[in-house]
């Protein structure tokens, strides 16, 4: 059992004892510990179960890689799964359950998997999905979707705020260990700005618990007399908690800074999204170990030989009183040193390598530590918990040579540089025989714009392990950076470093080499998603012989720790199955983040209300003192009717259109676009972006105008005016005010650059009052200042003036067929105009109405809506507009397209309206059924509704309909989907329901 | 909106001010003419500078090759555009009162700069002083310019005015200094 140790922990403050809750049970633990080793402290192995088999499991790592031990962290507002407890810093108060378990961690019927798992090989989800047929819907996919996922989903709102913060920097440096700080310091005393991000709590990575003289120092002090010197560099940023998560093109990188996650609740905001655009970036990320496969790998207290020397260095904590360490290389006897230095007793060092020698395994056996060369572990003995280890000879097939009773296993096959964030962008790696890792290849760095490399690997992440090696590497590496970036080189030193020399390692990648099937399928590769050696097989015997196919087929390195430990061994595994070298076979692609990301982090401000910029017109606050009920339109909100005590939506909108069409109603139309088109060549640049002719609009004249595509679609339609000789005004639909000046500068600026045209968007300068209806001129001679009469101000022409002395330009426009003023006004004093039109007009039954009202009347009058009646696809043509597309002009966008014999084709659908013989309203996008089916067995359509609504005007429901050869067949009954699976009868007839002959808005 | 929020760096709307957009095409020695006439001189690619037109303060913002964003007493507005329609007579050009299209933001503090950066991509360490920087803050489009090293300005269209002051108020909560 794990314990804590009487003294030691460089990491741990023991005068401050802190409490926190495991499971529901209070455990001791100290300020500086992590939740793995204030666990591993108080004796609890057990920290979860695993994805697949529910097999126990205890912490194998000691940082970012660790696959097993995952919590559900916290709760309500704070509760997060999936939660690393080795990189968890352990607070007082901290609340961690553990996953995928049920009804116990200690009884899991989950486990019963493990028995079954001969019939759970790998691939197992696929085929299931072939056979038998009925299965996978009816008995796999349930029992499947119910045990999926680790941790719970949260189901609270984010009690935490997050933040994002860009900045740019000459040289970003990944990582704080030795390498990290040496490439600072050169860069940093180069001049150059530097930013220096670290993961964890601490600087100086791996080298204060693996050891190293560095300058005539103890790591550890070294480390600190160059923060010393980095701190007094004011174009150096240092940061712990932040891990650079992934790298980009063009230098961009993100980094997630962990500011409140040790101290929940606190001020600041609980992570902060670094977004950085460097340079240059070196990734000086270093390297993890990689763990052995022999059976039973995965049984609690078989741990990293790294992390084991770790808990006891870092956090004083025991894995047990006697650790047998496996390994095939000499790093991992510095565990069997520390075990040793703890009063520890290790009773064996197995070594895959024969004929072990070298200063390492000198000093553990003068410290009387058996080491036995050759040697593999056939099993762990055990099942909750180590019990021992079964001994036989790595050559062989892992007969029991002889049983070593312990209480933890310490293993090493080697390290893997990590080059995750070398690789996110596309920097290639190359095999190294000799240490038998893969690591940056500098032939092909991932590149810049300017086809240089934009990222350097120094140190252990360059493949450099040892501490000598690694600082020169740093330091030659980041002297290359600085080249480089073109700042003159520092005159320093590579620090000198005492090193005791390792003998080379022996790859091994499965334990012993010949094990038969019985072991293999006890061989833990991926421990989070229980996959192994056998499953790897497999795959490469069913003929997955790329290791991305291999991946998904077994999901090897598909878990949360995405195969941090598992990729290498899993790959070298299918190399081995598949008869090829290693480098051949691979490796799977490197994605970032790095690590899982929160959500809250990756959305920054962009939540709650700040989750989507709301655009409000100057109007909105009468609109909510009025409690409109608003819909989006684009980013806008916009009233969609304004229902009164005891209205639902569907009486609102009947009130408010009655009301328009008999009294008088008020709109907000400050949404619409407006832009300025104006120059010399404005009349020309006008007839070439509508369809009809704007250049002989006359000065105080509207003209409704279309806006078509270069492929003849229409695109946006809307009242232009023509204020002077060289200015016209046109209104836009509210979605098209951007776009539509877009298309309009495109076109001045890429093709027509020599036109004398300039335009301006000047939609958000104005607010725009619609007074619509019967009474609409009574209530604006009710504010007087302007002659709004027909005669001063007929139907389709504007004019300027002051209406109850506000400053307005009026027009005379209608798009529900009622007396109609569209009134604008700088939109700083739209409000007070609302305001008093709704005051003065209290006597004449003045109501505000919103867009549903707005749609129904332009529905009853046939007028399209962009984006309703047209979806990309349709032309001026086909919605009885040919009126406004000009037959005599010699060219306007689109014109060309639309004699397409497509185009031309009277087989076209065309706009009629649809009234149903039983006045109910149709479903909106029905379709109109047609005899017979087409090529895919689809039942044939010769139509489909495009607008519907019940009119209150006419007490019936109308329908805007786009109908094969529509306008021929007026007065034919046709069947319309009904939403139910029938249909309903409907008459073809005009799309003019009201007032076809625009009576009443031209009076 | 006429509320200040004491964050670490205190954010405030701005009275409204007259603002004058002007299109015209400096490469035309006539236009460039009569416009450094007018205004004693015309600033350089994204730079803003003071100047008097017509016997008004103004502050006139390089926004693109062809464009201005002229700053201006409110009430003067109307009169700007008639000086500047005058001086450019015959002269294809394009002036606006717009005074009511944006919003402007003042930000009071020593870190400015880093407020800002929790919004915009732009280098703001490295933004001069008295530069036009038309970006976006958040999710919205912005102009972002710095009158002294603690004192920042945002101008942003009127309709996003209570999201941009929302998110600025949002990066400068005490406690979320990056340092």
């Amino acid at each position: 059992m794990s314990t804590r140790l009487a003294s030691g922990g460089r990491l741990i403050d023991r005068e401050t004892p802190i409490h926190f809750l495991f499971n529901g049970r209070k455990f001791p633990g100290y300020a500086g510990d992590t939740l793995a080793s204030a666990l591993l402290g108080a004796g609890q192995q057990l920290m979860g179960r695993s994805f697949k088999y529910h097999r126990p499991r205890s912490v194998v790592a000691s940082g970012h890689e660790e696959p097993n031990a995952l919590v559900n962290l916290g709760d309500g507002g704070r509760f997060e799964p999936n939660q690393r407890a080795t990189v968890t810093e352990l607070y007082d108060g901290l609340e961690a359950r553990s996953q995928n378990h049920w009804p116990s961690l200690e009884m899991d019927i989950g486990a019963l998997n493990d028995l079954a798992a001969r019939f759970l090989p790998a691939g197992f989800y696929y085929k299931t999905f072939i056979h038998p047929r009925w299965a996978w819907k009816h008995l796999f996919e349930p029992v499947i979707r119910r045990s999926a996922g680790l941790g719970r989903a949260p189901v609270e709102r984010d009690a935490d705020r997050y933040e994002h913060y860009h900045t740019h920097c000459d040289l970003l440096i990944a990582g704080g260990g030795i390498a990290g700080l040496q490439a600072a310091l050169v860069a940093g005393r180069a001049g150059l700005s530097v930013l220096l991000l670290e993961q964890s709590p601490h600087w100086g990575g791996r080298s204060p618990v693996d050891g190293a003289t560095i300058d005539g120092a103890e790591a550890d002090d070294w480390v600190k007399i160059a923060l010393q010197e980095l701190e007094s560099l004011d174009n150096v940023r240092l940061r712990l908690r932040c891990q650079v998560a992934g790298l980009y093109d063009h230098g961009y990188a993100l980094a997630v800074e962990r500011l409140a996650d040790h101290q929940p609740g606190a001020i600041p905001p609980r992570q902060r999204l670094w977004r950085i655009r460097a340079r240059h970036v070196l990734t000086a990320t270093g390297a993890i170990e990689r763990p052995l496969a022999f059976a039973s790998n995965d049984t609690p207290g078989v741990m990293l030989a790294s992390a084991v020397r770790d808990y006891v260095v870092n956090w004083g904590v025991s894995p047990g009183d006697r650790t047998v360490i496996v390994t095939n290389n000499d790093d991992a006897y510095r565990t069997a040193i520390a075990l040793h230095e703890a009063g520890l007793v290790v009773p064996m060092v197995v070594d895959a390598r024969p004929g072990v020698g070298g200063p390492l395994a000198e000093t553990v056996r003068a410290l009387g530590i058996r080491v036995e060369s050759g040697k593999a572990i056939a099993k762990v003995l055990g099942g909750k918990s180590v019990g021992g280890v079964a001994i036989a000879a790595q050559a062989g097939e892992g007969a029991v040579l002889e049983t070593v009773p312990c209480e933890a296993v310490a293993m090493s096959g080697g390290w893997s540089p990590v080059v995750h964030l070398w690789s996110h962008c596309g920097g290639k790696l190359i095999w190294d025989e000799v240490s038998a890792l893969f690591r940056p290849d500098p032939a092909r760095p991932p590149t810049g714009a300017d086809g240089s490399a934009m990222v350097t690997p120094a140190g252990s992440a360059n493949g450099a392990l040892l501490a000598d090696a690694v600082l020169a590497d740093a330091d030659a590496q980041a002297r290359a950076a600085v080249k480089a970036l073109g700042a003159r080189l520092p005159k320093s030193a590579v620090p000198q470093v005492e090193t005791v020399a390792e003998q080379p390692l022996a790859a091994t990648w499965i334990m012993p080499q010949g094990a038969g099937p019985a072991l293999r399928a006890k061989m833990w590769l991926d421990f989070q998603n229980d996959v192994k050696v056998s499953d790897v097989q497999l795959a490469a015997q069913e003929g997955y012989a790329s290791v991305e196919h291999a991946k998904r087929y077994t999901t090897l390195g598909m878990a949360t720790d995405q195969g941090k430990l598992s990729n290498i061994n899993g790959l070298a595994v299918l190399a081995g199955a598949l008869d090829q070298r290693i480098p051949s076979v691979g490796t799977t692609t490197f994605r970032p983040p790095y690590t899982p990301l929160t959500m809250g982090t990756i959305a920054g401000e962009a939540r709650g209300v700040l989750f989507q910029p709301l655009r409000k017109t100057a109007l909105h606050s009468a609109h909510e003192a009025a409690r409109a009920d608003f819909e989006p339109v684009g980013q806008w909100r916009r009233p969609y009717c304004y229902p009164r005590p005891g209205e639902d939506r569907q009486a609102a909108v009947v009130r408010e259109v009655k009301n328009t069409r008999q009294a008088v109603g008020l709109l907000d139309a400050s949404t619409l676009g407006k832009i300025i088109v104006s120059g010399p060549d404005a009349g020309r640049f006008l007839d070439m972006i509508y369809t009809n002719m704007m250049s002989t609009l006359a000065p105080g004249k509207c003209r409704y105008g279309l806006i078509c595509s270069e492929n003849g679609f229409l695109i946006d339609d809307g009242v232009v005016a023509r204020i002077d000789e060289q200015t016209w005004l046109c209104h836009t639909t509210t979605g098209g005010a951007e776009r539509i000046h877009g298309h309009m500068e495109d076109w001045l600026q890429c093709e027509w650059w020599d036109w004398q045209v300039h335009t301006a968007n000047v939609t958000e300068q104005f607010a725009q009052i619609g007074v619509v209806g019967p009474k609409a001129r009574l209530l604006l001679e009710t504010l007087g200042g302007m002659d709004v009469s027909k005669e001063a101000l007929p139907f389709m022409h504007w004019a300027d003036g002051r209406l109850g002395g506000f400053p307005v330009r009026v027009y005379r426009i209608s798009f529900s067929g009622e007396l109609s003023y569209e009134i604008a006004l700088p939109a700083s004093q739209g409000l007070a105009l609302w305001q008093r039109l709704m005051a003065a007009g209290e006597e004449l039954g003045v109501m505000p109405y919103g867009t549903e009202a707005l749609h129904v009347m332009r529905a009853e009058k046939g007028f399209i809506m962009i984006g309703d009646e047209t979806d990309g696809t349709i032309i001026p043509q086909d919605l009885g507009l040919s009126w406004a597309v000009s037959k005599k002009k010699a060219d306007f966008l689109g014109k060309r397209a639309q004699q397409r014999s497509h185009m031309t084709d009277p087989d076209r659908w065309k706009l009629v309206g649809l009234e149903t013989l039983d006045g109910s309203v149709l479903p909106d996008g029905a379709h109109l059924p047609a005899a017979g089916e087409n090529a895919n067995g689809q039942r044939n359509v010769q139509g489909r509704v495009t607008s519907t609504y019940y009119s209150p005007t006419l007490d019936r429901g109308i329908a805007l309909a786009l109908v094969h050869r529509g306008p021929d067949r007026m007065g034919e009954e046709v069947p319309v989907q009904d939403g139910k699976g029938g249909t309903v009868a409907a008459r073809i007839v005009s799309p003019v329901f009201f007032d076809p002959k625009g009576e009443k808005q031209d009076v | 909106m006429s509320e200040t929020y004491a964050g670490y760096v205190a954010v405030s709307a701005a009275r409204p001010g007259g603002m004058v957009t002007l299109r015209a095409d400096p490469g035309n020695g006539k236009v460039k003419t009569a416009l450094t006439k007018l205004a004693g001189a015309l600033p350089e690619q994204r730079k803003l500078i003071g100047a008097e037109i017509a016997g008004q303060p103004v502050e006139i913002a390089w926004m693109a090759p062809d464009e201005w964003l002229i700053f201006c007493p409110r009430d003067t507005a109307a009169d700007l555009v008639a000086a500047l329609d005058k001086a450019l007579d015959g002269l294809h050009h394009l002036a606006l009162d717009v005074s009511d299209t944006r919003l402007r933001f003042d930000l009071h503090g020593a870190a400015v700069r880093e407020v800002l950066a929790k919004l915009t991509p732009a280098d703001m360490a490295a933004l001069p002083l008295a530069e036009m920087r038309r970006t976006r803050l958040g999710q919205v489009a912005a102009g972002i310019w710095l009158s002294a090293e603690d004192r920042a300005h945002v101008i942003a269209f009127r309709s996003v005015g209570d999201y941009v002051f929302t998110a600025l108020c949002h990066a400068a909560r005490p406690g979320s200094e990056v340092g």
